[in-house]
């Protein structure tokens, strides 16, 4: 039956209980490697420890840099690193595998089975290992606040929340359009990588851009790939510099970004022609 | 069981492997620089990943707005990240990787079936992206010599020649660590996990994303220790002129002695892994 004939309500249960087999299809999948897990999450902490010596180096010589403090960059940091514990535990993983099923033509099976074809494809796996890098912002988190000597309020955490649900929408938005490409031109693994080098900007403040050629590259992180909404802006709702105007605006910049994406994907959908045809 | 590495040729003297190789080397080079021309919209967007350092730069540049870093001020920043983007562009490639790959889905096979050994194969491939580098780089050397021309390491011929040693250098110490990385999928299921954490590690130690003067002590004395430096931040120092000739000449030699040991250390790990290798189907 199309969900247009279905109530609303029976349409979001059924797709939380599909959600649900998926999860544990997914989590079971990836018990079976537990060295693998632990391997990959200690060096994800590595990694996260590494990444964060250029922040320690820049704040080594100078106390602030383009109005932001060594503690309030942290903030941004704990954001950015908990963000990609989502693209690379949630989102990174089940998109990679549409790419793989356009290229051999086996998005014939997803196409044919009785749901919604991108919420199938997009929560199909998952890499639990990557909750290391979540407890590791909380950690950076943590560590930020406590050095600041403040905390922030309940309505800031709450402001953060939201605008960590929708850093996270556009995170996939961004991701689904990349994913739409591969209709188009097949091969884009190495897109991703490179979206993944794009997203890297997020370490930083934004603000560390507004020198370079009069603020473009900083318009560019802001509205065309949107890194600065993901990080910067979260880390000023949590610090409390946010202010209501932006931060309105920014919402509706990821729900409009949203909606693009999901109307690329029915385009590239409509475009799609299994590959033994 | 047999392993594709019993079923090879008894090893020809390393007269008559020679011979051969140089033979079929303008060959292998011709096929790696037409796949780079087919493959010309992916190779670009591979070298797009390489963005890193520009942002550093935005960033340095922030900083020493208000009163230079040790030695380095606004215009030192400009020319050493211009020409750590150029040499990096230049000589990373991604052997690890492909290594990994075909290690793993078995494509490796038809590689050691061939009459010469599949290290010289990975070469030619690589090797052959070098026109295409170029390419992508010049507009980098222009930028960097329009902006930094009186810094650069040009007055001192010496230093030139030091230069393009460093450069043929690096390229070969990436080549061997790539290969050494690699080599690590004959023994476990993927190499990607080793290969994230060195890339995390040569980002720091390399003077990649921080100029290595910058660094804090501890940092500093592991860098000058570890192989990292001479695979970008000995030949972008004596690029921008950061080295005097003396220096440059004693780093040169430690240089070669690092190429020399991986060289060595690639070529024992490769053997033994070909060994275990059984291949799949392929």
């Amino acid at each position: 039956m199309p969900p247009s004939l279905q109530s609303p309500l029976a349409f979001a249960t059924r797709y939380a209980g599909l959600f649900r087999v998926q999860m544990r299809m997914a989590t079971l999948a990836a018990m079976q490697y537990r060295v693998d897990f632990v391997v990959r999450g200690l060096i994800a902490v590595l990694w996260s420890a590494l990444t964060l010596i250029p922040l320690v180096v820049v704040f080594g010589v100078r106390r602030q840099v383009a109005g932001w403090s060594f503690e309030e960059a942290l903030v941004v940091v704990g954001w950015f690193t908990l963000l990609r514990a989502v693209l690379e535990g949630a989102v990174s993983p089940s998109l990679t595998a549409v790419v793989e099923h356009v290229r051999k033509g086996t998005l014939d099976f997803v196409l044919l089975k009785p749901a919604d074809a991108q919420f199938l494809v997009s929560t199909a796996k998952f890499e639990p290992w990557r909750i290391v890098d979540a407890v590791a912002a909380v950690v950076v988190f943590c560590y930020a606040f406590t050095k600041m000597g403040h905390w922030p309020s309940i309505a800031q955490v709450a402001t953060g929340l939201v605008f960590l649900a929708l850093a996270v929408v556009i995170l996939y938005s961004i991701w689904i359009l990349v994913v739409s490409a591969a209709f188009w031109v097949v091969k884009v693994d190495n897109l991703s990588y490179l979206f993944g080098s794009l997203f890297d900007v997020g370490r930083w403040p934004i603000d560390v851009l507004r020198g370079v050629w009069r603020g473009t590259l900083m318009m560019v992180f802001t509205f065309v790939f949107p890194v600065a909404l993901m990080t910067t802006y979260p880390a000023l709702a949590l610090l409390g510099r946010l202010d209501a105007k932006t931060a309105a605006l920014a919402l509706g910049g990821g729900v409009l970004f949203a909606v693009i994406a999901r109307r690329v994907w029915r385009r590239a959908l409509a475009m799609y022609t299994s590959a033994s045809s | 069981m047999n392993t594709a590495a019993d079923a090879a040729p008894r090893r020809p003297g390393a007269a008559v492997e020679l011979a051969r190789v140089l033979r079929a080397f303008p060959t292998l080079l011709r096929i790696g620089v037409a796949e780079v021309v087919a493959y010309r919209a992916e190779f670009l967007v591979w070298i797009l990943t390489t963005n890193m350092p520009l942002v550093m730069l935005a960033l340095w540049h922030a900083v020493a707005a208000d009163g230079p870093v040790g030695r380095f001020d606004q215009t030192q920043f400009t020319a050493y990240y211009l020409g750590v983007l150029a040499v990096r562009l230049a000589t990373s490639n991604w052997m690890a990787w492909q290594m990994s790959m075909e290690i793993r889905d078995g494509t490796l096979s038809t590689k050691l079936l061939r009459p010469i050994h599949p290290l010289y194969g990975f070469a030619a491939d690589h090797l052959s992206a070098i026109p295409m580098r170029i390419l992508v780089v010049s507009p980098i050397v222009v930028a960097l010599f329009v902006t930094s021309w009186d810094r650069l390491a040009r007055h001192d011929p010496s230093l030139v020649l030091v230069l393009g040693a460093s450069l043929v250098g690096a390229w070969l110490l990436v080549f061997f660590s790539m290969v050494l990385l690699g080599s690590i999928a004959f023994y476990v299921d993927s190499a990607m996990g080793p290969f994230e954490l060195w890339i995390g590690v040569h980002a720091i130690f390399s003077g990649y994303l921080i100029p290595l003067e910058v660094l804090p002590g501890w940092a500093r004395a592991a860098a000058d220790v570890l192989p990292f430096r001479f695979m970008l931040a000995f030949p972008v120092e004596t690029l921008v002129g950061l080295l005097s000739p003396g220096d440059a000449a004693r780093q040169l030699a430690a240089q070669w002695l690092y190429v020399a040991l991986t060289g060595w250390l690639a070529l024992r790990v490769w053997r033994a892994g070909v060994r275990r290798y059984a291949a799949f189907g392929g």
